[in-house]
């Protein structure tokens, strides 16, 4: 392994991802079976998507609809006339032994996605954007690790299978240096803002309703060819993505600079030990003799129905985010990190809540980053919902609890105990209002704490927060600390002027 | 345009995923070269411009609506099965990465 | 009352309106003479008694009630082993489907039980479609009943032989190559291929999808359109199927039984005549032409030179498609599991492999490997892609002919029935047999074949083509021909067929 910066000092990264994104119809690409997630094992499942002998495929209107509007939030070309075609390759969860895609003529092509990288734009183009179906699913059995190698045999569930996907694959990205990581996660993060925006799909790479493989090669610096390239599936996260680049910067590096060739394969990352291993040799031996699918006649989707379909997308990310800066006021850092951070989509569904924008952004690139960070998810993947954010900034913003509070409304919530209300509730974390009870416990800090109170009589009021945190500990938290003062201050004698 | 020669005979085999016996890949290759010098004669005609057809039918178009159709029963599904366990299908083990 | 299983179906479909018979006396009569005559014909790889009574006893039901479900309510049906059919093993002549009951019916199965046919049961046919004298079935061949010693054609021979050995009114059959024609050709029968998309293929286990289409194979012309009205039409769940009303082939079927085919100009393909075809077969077919003159039609004599490469761009397309919808028989999900031997614990792959190898015959992997072959990188433009060319080149002819012409007629094969055996060892002799069926295939354009007469004894069919979605033509012309050939011969040419040995029936 190379150090990833006397990598980039050497060689120049170049990128491709490929992200399948899932769609949300309610039936498969090609049959009428429930797309739904979950169900009894093969329950989901007619003779089209088992692939029974007879069968015949009949292709989702709404999917295709999806698919454009997909390729024109890309920026594509819409193909006038497409067709599908088949994928031949063999393996047990695919029932036909093929998969029916499309290859040489994909419904959308040439377009583009601009990508916010740390405050600067970064074009990256799009190859093409195409319509295939999903496998089934096996589950290994025997064995030590539930993975592939060592099972004794497999179990298959094609409810899976026949799913609508479509499949964006970028060009190669070029010029990104030392910030390829960086670009490659920015990347997907915003193409799954765009694609929940559009809303054809829950687009969650942990339910693996939006998949990324990462393709990665290094050139000499200066050089225009491209190097060998490996692909790295099992990337689950916008985190992975990123560390999978750095990873495989610095193993391509580090081979070339031996001396050795890059060998052309599929590699598999590894979340918990931050490395890729080899998968199979991603070779030529693997021809997957595409031709036309003959079962299902060619996509011609007419310029006028492209045009209504225009008429329904989302407004173009880059004016969207300049458009939200401006109204939430925030300062291109604060933008910047906040888009970052992956959490553009949470702020303005928090603000939409309710909250006010700096609320909003404190709230989750402070407290729930932090919290990210250390259960290892990100933070759509968290357990609390924009709507409870702001909730919770309302209970503080009505005086109900304090930040310090709030942060304990926060655990509740996360920990799924229910609603902030009702967190508050349970947990006795309310504010207490009452004047008797704060103020006995102000009486109690003073006599206390004399020489403090002594002090504080004398006119050194700053001396006031040695008592206000005995009070604020006795309350357990529960009290408003500027009311606080303010009664010691009256108790003592020394009220602000 | 086509010497078929055994050993592309054995490599078509392992794309088809068919065990053919050397016996087999024997006989198979002459016949297979026979036939396809047949076929050979289409390497002469001219075909510039000539657009190909892969459906008879001009249709285009055929889309179906986005509305859940009664399916198999999982018993229907597996009927059929050579083995199953767990309602699902059992296959010996699989090589290779999934 | 006269043998009922030498009646056509409409005479049947008439004698049950009649009431002077009931359809579970029809479905029994043929359910004897299946079990009289099958064992030297062997038609059948699956017969359904208990099925097709009950379904016969229905139809008698509905009668009683005054209802009808089609117009051939209650006249049992052969279908050929490649339909699914719920509750009938589907083997499609494999050993790699032995057995295989499918969970779904074909949707033109579920027409013909909509319609209240009694289904007797499945027809031997070469393995998986792909053959032209069924000796490629893994159950055995059939044997013509002409002549026993005889192919009956093919991959369609099981149906054929049904209906010519009275074994059964009416059949479905399935053509990709001339799979119904060619045998309904060497079998004194008829035979019909719809325009492509006409009749749904979903529960078709595919062959060459681009080129499959599922037809009636009968004894009569208007039998064949009776059953095409039934089962035609557009299918949602097949989107090559065409969105139109089917063509009033009835109709036409009883117009042109009227003999008159005035106005009619009728296309004699040069290239698909004289060299390569037997001399009795030429001599038939030009007698026929010359009766349709008789007729009041004009023939003209029409080039489609793109023809002499049909056969090749055929077989490239057919194994490729085949070899890709083939490649589902893996032992994962259905059908047969073979082990490879000597292998502990084997993988997926392996069982895969060995299944393959034991479940398939030898026409199949050769097809298998051919179209592996023209799909594979590097080859595809020069094979596949080229044969798709020629294609368009052969639809070219088709339409330029059709400008002069309404109709275009050929003999339906080069020749007549050939022993079994005769042409097992020469792959490429055998697909000479479907020279003259293909093209309709690879363009889609409908075509019928009606016997014409006997070469040395044996039956010669006569193809009449035409244009997509004319299908009501060559049910005209069909009719015309065997009207004025049965009015010649005092009945129908299977009349003339030989008595078949028969084994005694215990009641």
């Amino acid at each position: 392994m190379m150090d990833f910066d006397e990598a980039l000092e050497q060689f120049d990264p170049a990128l491709g991802l490929e992200v399948h994104v899932e769609l949300n119809t309610a039936t498969k690409m090609f049959c009428g079976c429930p797309a739904a997630f979950g169900g009894e094992p093969n329950t989901h499942v007619c003779p089209t998507c088992l692939g029974l002998p007879g069968s015949m495929p009949v292709v989702n209107g709404k999917a295709v609809e999806s698919a454009i509007r997909i390729g024109l939030a890309l920026n594509c070309s819409i193909a006038e006339w497409c067709r599908f075609a088949r994928k031949n390759y063999f393996y047990p969860d695919m029932p036909k032994n093929f998969q029916t895609s499309q290859y040489d003529e994909p419904i959308a092509f040439d377009g583009y996605l601009d990508v916010d990288v740390e405050g600067e734009t970064f074009r990256v183009e799009i190859e093409r954007a195409h319509m295939e179906e999903d496998t089934g699913k096996s589950t290994h059995v025997g064995g030590t690790t539930g993975r592939i190698h060592g099972a004794e045999y497999s179990l298959v569930d094609y409810n899976r299978a026949g799913i609508p996907l479509i499949e964006i694959v970028t060009r190669p990205i070029v010029g990104a240096g030392v910030k390829a990581p960086l670009v490659a996660r920015a990347y997907v993060q915003q193409l799954r803002d765009l694609i929940l925006a559009l809303g054809v799909s829950e687009a969650r790479m942990d339910q693996g309703n939006l998949r990324a493989d990462v393709n990665l090669s290094l050139a000499p610096k200066g050089s225009d060819r491209l190097g060998t390239r490996s692909e790295t599936k099992n990337v689950n996260s916008f985190r992975s993505v990123e560390r999978a680049v750095r990873y495989e910067i610095s193993r391509h590096a580090a081979i070339l600079a031996a001396g050795d060739a890059v060998v052309q394969e599929t590699r598999h990352w590894h979340e918990d030990t931050g490395i890729t291993t080899s998968g199979r040799e991603k070779s030529d031996a693997e021809d997957y003799r595409y031709f036309p699918e003959p079962d299902l006649v060619p996509v011609a989707p007419s310029a006028q129905w492209v045009e209504e379909l225009r008429g329904t997308l989302p407004e173009n990310p880059t004016a969207k985010r300049a458009r939200l800066q401006a109204e939430w006021g925030f300062s291109d850092l604060e933008m910047r990190d906040t888009v970052g951070a992956g959490a553009l989509g949470l702020v303005e569904e928090t603000i939409a809540a309710g909250a006010a924008p700096q609320a909003a952004r404190k709230w989750w690139l402070s407290e729930l980053a932090r919290r990210a960070n250390e259960e290892g998810v990100e933070l759509s993947d968290l357990a609390i919902t924009p709507a409870q954010v702001a909730r919770i900034q309302a209970l503080v913003d009505e005086g109900k609890v304090n930040d310090k509070l709030a942060r304990q409304v926060f655990d509740g919530v996360l920990a799924g105990e229910g609603e902030p209300d009702a967190v508050v509730e349970a947990r006795g974390l309310a504010i207490v209002s009452d004047d008797g009870a704060l103020s006995a416990a102000v009486d109690d800090a003073i006599a206390a704490n004399p020489d403090v109170a002594e002090k504080i009589r004398g006119g050194k009021v700053a001396a006031a927060g040695a008592l206000i945190g005995a009070v604020m500990k006795q309350m357990r938290g529960q009290a408003d600390a500027g009311r606080v003062r303010e009664l010691i201050l009256e108790k003592l004698g020394a009220g602000e002027g | 345009m086509s010497d078929i020669t055994r050993d592309e005979v054995a490599h078509l085999a392992d794309l088809a995923r068919i065990d053919l016996s050397e016996a087999e890949i024997d006989k198979l290759a002459p016949q297979l070269a026979v036939i396809l010098e047949a076929i050979d004669s289409i390497a002469d005609v001219a075909t510039d411009d000539i657009p190909p057809t892969s459906h008879a039918v001009p249709l285009t178009n055929v889309f179906r609506e986005d509305v859940v159709r009664p399916g198999l029963t999982a018993e229907q599904a597996l009927a059929g099965a050579p083995a199953t366990e767990d309602q699902r299908f059992l296959v010996p083990r699989i090589l290779g990465e999934d | 009352m006269s043998d009922l299983t030498r009646r056509s179906a409409a005479e049947l479909a008439a004698a049950l309106a009649d009431g002077e018979t009931s359809s579970v006396e029809l479905t029994r009569a043929h359910l004897d003479r299946i079990a009289a005559v099958d064992g030297a014909v062997h038609a059948y790889l699956h017969v359904d008694a208990e099925g097709a009574l009950a379904a016969a006893r229905e139809s008698d039901e509905r009668r009683a009630r005054g209802e009808s479900a089609s117009r051939l309510d209650g006249v049992p049906i052969a279908v050929k082993d490649v339909l699914t059919t719920v509750g009938m093993p589907t083997t499609c002549g494999s050993r790699i489907l032995e057995g295989w009951v499918p969970p779904y019916d074909a949707t033109v199965v579920a027409r013909l039980r909509a319609g209240g046919l009694p289904l007797l049961g499945k027809t031997n046919m070469d393995e998986f479609a792909m053959g032209s004298s069924t000796e490629h079935s893994a159950y055995g061949p059939t044997h013509n009943p002409w002549d026993l010693e005889r192919i009956p054609g093919g991959s369609g021979g099981g149906s054929a032989a049904a209906v010519s050995a009275f074994a059964a009114p009416l059949a479905l059959g399935t053509d990709t190559g001339g799979s119904i024609r060619q045998p309904a050709a060497v079998t004194g029968s008829v035979g019909v291929k719809p325009t492509y998309g006409g009749i749904s293929r979903y529960g078709l286990v595919a062959m060459a999808n681009s080129l499959d289409q599922v037809g009636p194979v009968t004894r009569t012309v208007l039998d064949a359109a009776l059953l095409h009205e039934l089962i035609g039409g557009h299918d949602p769940l097949d989107s090559t199927s065409i969105d139109q009303p089917v063509p009033d082939v009835v109709g036409a079927a009883e117009q042109g039984a009227t003999g008159d085919l005035r106005g009619l100009r009728v296309g004699v393909v040069k290239e698909l005549t004289g060299e390569g075809y037997q001399a009795g077969v030429q001599q038939r077919f030009d007698e026929t032409v010359a009766l349709l003159v008789e007729a009041g039609a004009e023939v003209v004599e029409v080039s489609c030179p793109h023809f002499v490469h049909a056969l090749a761009a055929y077989y490239l397309i057919m194994p490729s498609e085949a070899s890709s919808n083939l490649a589902r028989f893996d032992a994962m999900r259905y059908g047969l599991r073979v082990e490879p031997e000597g292998v502990e614990a084997p993988s997926a792959e392996e069982v895969m492999r060995a299944t393959r190898d034991a479940g398939f015959g030898d026409e199949v992997k050769r097809r298998i490997i051919l179209g592996t072959y023209a799909l594979s990188s590097g080859y595809y433009d020069a094979y596949y892609g080229r044969a798709q060319q020629i294609r368009t080149l052969i639809s070219r002819d088709f339409a330029a002919a059709f400008e002069q012409a309404d109709v275009l007629v050929s003999p339906t094969a080069p020749t007549t029935a050939f022993k079994l055996g005769e042409k097992l060892d020469d792959p490429l002799a055998m697909y000479l047999n479907d020279l003259a069926t293909i093209p309709a295939n690879l363009a889609g354009v409908p075509g019928i074949s009606v016997p014409a007469g006997l070469a040395d004894g044996l039956p010669v069919g006569f193809q009449v083509l035409a244009p997509a979605l004319a299908d009501d033509r060559v049910y005209r012309v069909g009719a015309a021909v065997e009207t004025a050939l049965t009015g010649r011969w005092g009945g129908p040419l299977l009349d003339q067929a030989p008595a078949l040995p028969t084994t005694e029936v215990a009641r």
